[in-house]
Order: structure tokens, then sequence, then C-alpha cells
């Protein structure tokens, strides 16, 4: 049964009084819709329009075609960041799916102090990225955090200055993302675990599965959803990942850690090239609808077969 | 005076007609029981009834007041529902007198009006407790109560006892009998167990497909069910239906089950005239269960027809013994005496009654009359 | 309740999970360890070490005193914006998220798919599409470089999140419930008043400590729309980073990184058992 309540919602008989009678209901559930909904296509139009316009400090109209894309496109700081971002997105995914479902096995153990446990890989979600980039830049910097706290300790040769290495400092951002959002995998694996079919673990019990081969084959196997749920929310936050480098690196050493979201607020803020910034963040639109409408086909198809079964 | 007039009334969903053209007319003081497997469209007529959805066409009148486009609140009913609606927030006494605060009606008259119901139906002790606090059957009262204190011109329950359990349920069902009897109030009542509209109707509506099959007293309905759905939906075990053909025979026309192989069953058909027009031709033929008995069993105004048939399974039920049987190589439910226990595999003889012997037509399935 | 272990692994497996433990908590207890260490210390040995000295100075000092620019006012000024943002936005996105909630849930209404399902993608359009059409917004109504910009702008931003959370808790409530209400004679406002509302803490906990949280740790929009004393407090910390840089007053300013992380943190350790529900009903958008 759905909630067929038209009858209120509909103009009756007497449509104008009762429009007139229901003004305050009709202002309060289409106010905030349409606010919410009406800015967001605006907002997404206005953008995209503005992509193709000559707008530099201010939006003019006009019509230059492709010729912002191309120009975002063919400059180094664009290409610098699309390439760290792959790098970064697939590592920083990786490696929080990995340790978020380590960490969620882990407690999944019956392990005493699993509260706290689970607190302290949790809490760093409730944490800016600004702090969490401020954090580790001390951390990572090699002057003052682990590197020369080992000098410090006697071991002179010891070098991690990723923090100022033009190849390596991309990995200081998946390792800050990765302490901040892994957590976040785990909250959800754990959840995943916990509903795991009792019986289904009895069965395998009876079937005399042990512990690794009850993980692999009965109840991991149970968490793809998840995993795919927590890929793409992940991405997601790579895609858009501004605060964390603005924090940690502001983009450097150089431009070695530019990330397209930088790259954006750098045309629109910094160089007044408004429809070059609107050209890269339509591109970053496009990026992640390649993540987003697989997605969404995938759940369109199972959504399709769960209603054929 | 009718309390409830339903004509015409069609409901679709996009392209799906769920009603198709339902008429009813409920007399003042009756006790309509709506009936039919789910998805037949009996509680899309009930929220209908109420207003909470609007009918594609059709028109319905409430004691002699069309309501068409009025409101739930001012059609001057009350609803109980399956899932008892309590508002979990408030206290039983507040949900018995939500009603009567959206009227403004003033503080003294819902007192006593909670007073009044609440002693009707013993909830006293219950009044300031919170629904989670209650058990199943006493919220079951308290969306009774809750319905009782607006004293409509109509009330309807929309599946009110599928939720407890069967032994909750026969006696809230006794209960529900016992307060229309004192109350004499008109309720529409919605569901899809057969027993409760057996025992608690005064007619009852079998619906089926969106339509209503059939519109009746109880009695009529079990005896004379309008359809082969009715036969086989009404009662429990249902009615044995059986392919047959019908021939001429003295003093009537003869029923053949399983003609021309070497256990077909005869069975004269005594007082069925209508049957005539049929000799020669197939026939549906049907019989209770409890008209298929032990050999020994004696019923009255008739003398039983013999038949000896193989049996297949037994049940023992306690009250009774259900036995799987074949007659004329056509399967069959009997209900014999618990002190019998024939042996599965071998023949064993059974008495038929055939009073109550009911013919269909095989191609409308309709009751031939 | 599982009946799994690994008895002779036990051991292994508190050993990993205190390892894992001790690498989450390092940079929190090295920031507070700093906090009380003061700029001379942490200059001659590193960011991570033991306090010689317990200084509370640098607490003084992070809150009310250092420089920014020319202002000498601490971090003060910036939490104050960031509570006069994030308290305002957060109430009022949450309730028109409740009732808008509650509308699309349990009421049909011409569109009322559609609507929703375009509020839906506001949870996936990147802030960077928005940046330029919400300038251009604020400062045609004048409200550039305001407080009062800000809460207009996160309030409906939130309202993406604060619909679908509602909507999808108040889909379980059961449609009998305000059948009867309607039959009852009470409508729309009234139903939500004395019915859904009171049903209605959970989410509304949930919801309240997911916005604070998110509004609160925001920085893009608050850089972006605000500039000098007008900027919330993450804004401020990058501004003080790049202030300092010359002459680095770590102490300072790890005393300022966690008096800006304060609310959030505490908001989690008193409310995180609906914290991570908040997580988890937003994943399963």
């Amino acid at each position: 049964m759905t909630g067929e309540l038209s009858v209120a919602m509909q103009p009756g008989r007497s449509a104008i009084s009762g429009l007139l009678r229901r003004l305050p209901e009709q202002l309060m559930i289409w106010v905030p819709l349409l606010l919410a909904a009406g800015h967001i296509v605006s907002f997404a139009l206005w953008t995209i329009w503005i992509s193709f316009t000559p707008s530099t400090l201010v939006p003019v109209s006009g019509w230059v075609g492709l010729r912002n894309y191309t120009a975002v496109l063919a400059t180094r700081n664009w290409q610098i960041a699309f390439n760290n971002l792959l790098l970064f997105g697939s590592t920083f995914v990786l490696l929080s799916l990995v340790t978020g479902l380590l960490l969620a096995i882990l407690l999944d153990q019956r392990i005493r102090g699993e509260n706290v446990l689970r607190s302290i890989f949790l809490y760093p979600l409730a944490v800016s990225f600004v702090v969490t980039g401020t954090v580790w830049s001390w951390l990572l910097n090699p002057g003052l955090g682990i590197e020369k706290l080992v000098h410090d300790l006697g071991w002179i040769s010891f070098r991690f200055d990723w923090l100022i290495d033009r190849d390596m400092a991309i990995w200081t951002i998946v390792i800050a993302a990765v302490w901040q959002s892994s957590g976040f995998a785990m909250a959800l694996f754990l959840a995943g675990l916990r509903s795991v079919d009792n019986e289904l673990i009895k069965a395998a019990q009876i079937d005399g599965a042990g512990p690794v081969r009850m993980y692999r084959r009965v109840i991991l196997p149970t968490l793809w959803p998840i995993t795919i749920t927590v890929v793409v929310i992940q991405l997601q936050f790579a895609i858009s990942t501004f605060d964390l480098v603005r924090a940690l690196t502001n983009g450097g050493p150089g431009i070695a850690t530019q990330l397209p979201a930088l790259v954006v607020y750098d045309l629109m803020f910094q160089r007044g090239l408004l429809g070059r910034g609107a050209a890269a963040a339509v591109l970053m639109l496009l990026i992640l609808l390649a993540v987003l409408l697989p997605y969404a086909a995938w759940r369109f198809v199972k959504r399709r077969q769960a209603g054929h079964a | 005076m009718s309390a409830l007039t339903v004509r015409d009334l069609t409901k679709k969903f996009g392209p799906v007609e769920v009603l198709k053209g339902i008429d009813l007319e409920i007399g003042t003081g009756e006790f309509i029981v709506l009936v039919g497997p789910s998805g037949c469209g009996k509680s899309t007529l009930l929220n209908i009834i109420a207003g909470l959805e609007r009918q594609s066409s059709g028109m319905i009148e409430i004691g002699g007041r069309v309501v068409n486009d009025v409101a739930p609140k001012d059609r001057d009913i009350a609803m109980v529902f399956q899932s008892y609606a309590l508002y979990p927030s408030m206290t039983v006494r507040q949900n018995i007198t939500f009603g009567m605060e959206c009227r403004h009606e003033p503080k003294s008259k819902q007192d006593a009006a909670v007073a009044d119901v609440a002693r009707l139906l013993q909830i006293e002790r219950l009044l300031g407790r919170k629904p989670s606090q209650l058990s199943g059957g006493q919220r079951q009262r308290v969306a009774i109560g809750r319905a009782l204190v607006r004293n409509p011109l109509l009330f309807l329950f929309d599946e009110p006892l599928s939720n407890l359990d069967a032994k909750l349920r026969v006696e809230m069902r006794m209960e529900i009998k016992r307060l229309h009897q004192r109350i004499g109030a008109t309720i529409v009542y919605v569901t899809h167990d057969q027993i409760e509209a057996m025992t608690m109707a005064t007619r009852i509506a079998v619906m089926h497909r969106g339509q209503v099959q059939q519109f009746a007293d109880p009695d009529t309905v079990y005896r004379y069910p309008a359809n082969l759905f009715v036969a086989r939906f009404m009662g429990s075990p249902p009615m044995n239906t059986m392919r047959a053909r019908l021939e001429a025979g003295n003093g009537g026309p003869v029923a053949v089950i399983g003609a021309g192989r070497p256990d077909e069953v005869r069975i004269h058909l005594q007082r069925y005239d209508a049957a005539a027009s049929f000799v020669d031709r197939e026939v549906v033929f049907g019989i209770r269960p409890e008209c298929i008995a032990e050999s020994s069993r004696m019923f009255t105004g008739a003398a039983p027809i013999i038949v000896s048939a193989p049996v297949e399974m037994v049940e023992p039920t306690g009250a009774e013994t259900i036995v799987l049987l074949r007659l004329g190589g056509e399967a069959a439910m009997a209900r014999i005496t618990p002190d019998l226990r024939p042996t599965p595999g071998a023949c064993a003889d059974f008495a038929l009654d055939t009073r109550r012997i009911c013919l269909f037509d095989p191609e409308t399935e309709r009751l031939i009359t | 309740m599982r009946k799994l272990s690994f008895e002779p692994s036990r051991v292994l497996i508190y050993l990993v999970v205190s390892l894992l433990a001790a690498a989450y908590l390092a940079p929190l207890v090295v920031v507070v360890l700093n906090s009380f260490r003061s700029n001379q210390e942490i200059a001659q040995a590193s960011m991570i070490g033991w306090p010689k000295q317990w200084a509370w100075s640098n607490y003084a000092a992070a809150w009310s005193g250092f420089c920014v620019a020319e202002t000498c006012t601490g971090i003060r000024p910036y939490m104050l914006n960031s509570a006069l943002v994030t308290i305002p936005a957060t109430i009022i996105s949450t309730m028109l998220g409740a009732v808008a909630g509650y509308a699309v849930s349990l009421w049909r209404f011409r569109g009322d798919s559609w609507i929703y399902g375009i509020v839906t993608l506001g949870l996936f359009l990147p802030q960077q599409m928005r940046l330029l059409p919400w300038t251009v917004v604020l400062r045609d109504i004048g409200l550039i470089n305001t407080l009062t910009g800000l809460v207009l702008v996160h309030t409906i931003q939130g309202l993406s999140f604060t619909t679908l959370f509602c909507r999808n808790y108040y889909a379980a409530v059961p449609h009998e419930l305000i059948r009867a209400a309607r039959i009852d004679g009470a409508g729309f406002f009234r139903i939500f008043w004395r019915i859904i509302l009171p049903l209605s803490s959970p989410i509304l906990i949930v919801t309240v400590i997911w916005q604070f949280t998110h509004i609160w740790n925001e920085f893009l929009y608050g850089v972006t729309f605000t500039t000098g004393q007008q900027q919330p407090v993450t804004a401020a910390l990058i501004a003080l980073s790049a202030a300092i840089a010359d002459i680095p007053q770590h102490g300072v300013q790890s005393a300022a990184v966690l008096i800006a992380a304060l609310p959030t943190l505490l908001v989690y350790f008193f409310g995180g058992r609906y914290f991570v529900r908040g997580l988890t009903a937003g994943a399963v958008k």
C-alpha cells in the first residue's frame, strides 16, 4: 500500500477557498523544497553557462564555445591536478577500504573495550580537514615532526621528507586522508558485519568452516553492496578534496599536489578567470558523474532484479 | 434508512483498475464484512469510504448525504486500523480525546466521553499509559475506544485482528460482536479471514479482483456460493470441486464423476431442478467436506449415498478427522468422526449428503440455479 | 554475538588493535602536548615531545592574544563567528528539513517525487559548481562578507541532507497513523506538531549533530564569501598559519587548533552514538 493520501492536497470543487485555507501548509512544504531544488538546478545551469562565456573578473554574456575548456585542459596546472586526482583517489580509496575492513574485522572479534576503540578510530571524522591538514603538516614536516624526532633520537641518516619532495608530496595527502576517513569505512563495514544473519554463521559452523574460511566465504561476500557504497562516497570526497590540501601542502611544493578543486578556486578567485574557473568546475562535475552514473545504473539494475525476484 | 450507499465505484492506480464498479447498499445497524484475498481491493474500498483515498468515479453516500468530496473528518465516521495506529507519544486518554480536541470540544465533555468508553471497554486502569506500555489486546481495545468515543454514523474496521495471536483473536472477535449487538452500530469490517466473516457479519461481501462476487448473509454465502471463487474461498477446508458430467436419470439428473472410468461415481441429484438444463453437459460439481462423512453417519432429511473411495491421506485434528480421498479419480476432502482413522492406500465407504450439492457452469463459473 | 575466536591469536589481535589505536590517537596527543609547550622548546626540539614545563599561556595567547595581520584578537572573534553561523544555520535547516521530509514522506502531492529527486541531487553537486552563483546572489542581496550570508548559504545547502535524513526516518512511520489522525480531524500542521514531532527526537539529534559538525568544519564557503574579521574559525586557522610562517609559534598554534576543534569533538564525545548513526544514514542515500 502506498501512502496515497492525495485527497487533502488535491484541489477539490471549491479550489480557490481550499487553496487559501491550505496556504500556510503549502508554503511550508513548497518554500524549502523549491529553495533546495531550485538553487541546485539554477546554480548548476548558471555555472555551466558561464563556462561557455568569455567571463573574466565579472560574469559577462557571450559565447566562446569550448574555448574555456580547451584552455583549462591545456594548462600544466590542470594536467597535474588531474593526474594527482587519479593517483590520490585510487590509493586513498583502496587504503581506507583495506584499513576500514581490517579495523571492522578486528573490532568484530568480541574484544574488550570495543566502544573505546571504536571512538578512537572514528574521532578524526569529527575534526575539520583544516585541523587535520594543519596537524599532519607539522608531523610530516622534516624540520619539525617525525624526521626531526628520529634525528634527535640519534638516527641521523633517517629521511622522511615527503612533504617537501615533489614526487612524494601527494602521498602525505593520502596519509592524512586515510587517517581522517578510514573510520567511516570501518563504521559501515562493522554495521554490515553485525547484520550478517546469525543462522548463516551457525550453518557455516555446522558445515565445519573455520574462522578464516568463515570470513572469506560466508561473511565478507555479504559486504559487497556496502563496499561499493563506501567506494563511491570516498571517491566523491576525493574528487572534491580542497581544505585538506590547503592546510597540508597548499598545493605545493610548487604545484606538485595540485587538485582540481584547488585549480577551480585559483582560476575563479585568484586569477579572476571566471569562465575558465567555471569550465574547471564543470570538468569536476563530469569526473564525479563518471563515478556516480555507473553507481546509479548499478543501483537501478539491482532494484529491478529485486523487484522481479 | 440506508447508512451507506456505494454506487458504481471505480478506482484506478495509473492503468491498473483495482475497483471495477462496486455497488453496496448497507442498512443502519448492519455488520458488513468485506472479505477477500489480499489485493482484491477491499482495503482500497474501505479507504475510499473513509475519504482517505479518492475514487476515480462513482458515488458514496453516508447517512443519506453524498460525501464524494467531503474530507474524512467531516464524514461522520470512525476507523480502527490493522496496526491500531495509536499515537505513540500520547497517553491512552489523549489518544481517545484527540479527535474531540481537534474539534475543540469542551474539556468536561471530553472527560465524560472518555469515562463512558473506558467503562464500556474496561480500560479505566490504562488511561494514563502510553501505547508502548500496552499489550496487543489492550491496544486493540484502545483503538476501538477511540472510534467509539466519536459516536459516528459508520464504523470502519480495517483488518483489526490480524496482528493478534490466535487465542486473543477469538476473544476479540466475540467482543467486537458483543459490542455491535449492544450499541447497534453500523459497521463495515475488512478482513481476509473467512472465519471472521462467517462469525461476525450480518451480511458478507466477498471480493475478488476489484469486484463484489457475492453480497449476502453468511448462510447463503456458505450454502449457495454465487460462483466457484466464493465456493473455494469460504470455508476451511474449502468446498470440493470436481469435474462431472450430467446425465438424465430416473427422478432427476445424475452427476457422474470420472465418467467412463472403472471407479466412476454416480450421484442422483434430488431437488436440483435447475440442473435439468445441463443434462449431457460438463459441470463443476461442488460438495462441502462436511457433506462427505463416514458411512454410518445419518444426515437429517435425506438418505445418504454410500460410495467406496480410495483414501490417500488422513489428518486427525482432534475434533474430527480430515480424509483426503479420490472420487472418480478427483481429489476431495472429507470430515469424518475423530473415532475413525481409515488406512491410507485402502478403500473405505463414505456417506455423501446430497442436499447441499452445488453445480457450477464450467464456462461462467457461476452457480447453476 | 559471534562465537568466533582464534584463541591462540587473540594476543595478536589485541596487539594489532592497540598499535592502530595508538596511531590514530598520536596526532591528537601530539597537539595536546604541544599546546602546553613553549614555542622555544618546540623550536629547539621537535613537535613530538613531552613538555619540560607545562605552559598554560599558549591558551591565553591563542584565545585572545596573537595577531593575524594587524589585528591582535586571537582566535576568539573567529570562534564567535563560527558559532553565530553554525548555530542558526543548524537549527533553521533542521527545522525546515523536518517539515519538508514529513511532507515528502507522508503526504502525496503533485510533483513530489520530482522535487525530492532534485533535492537529493544536491547531495552530489560539488561545492565548486555553486561558488560563483552564490557569490553573485550574496552580492546582489548585500550579504557578501556577512555572517548572515553564510547562515543563508549553509541553511539552503543543508536542506538536501536534512530533508533526506528526515524523509528516510519518517518513511518508517506507519501511514495508518496519519490516516487515523486525519479521520480525527487533524490537519497538516497539527499532525506534524502533535504526532510526528514527538517521535522525531532521534532523527533530530542525528540531523543537528551532522549539520553542526559539517557547518562548523566547513572551509571553502567561509574563505570564499567572507574576509578578515568576518571569517569563520577554519578560515582563520589557515590565515594564522600563513601569517606566522616566518616566526613559528607552534605552541600557540597547537592551542588554537585544539580550541577550534573542541566544539565538534565535544559533540562527538557526547553524541557519539548519534554521530555514527548520521554517518551510516548519510551513506544509505
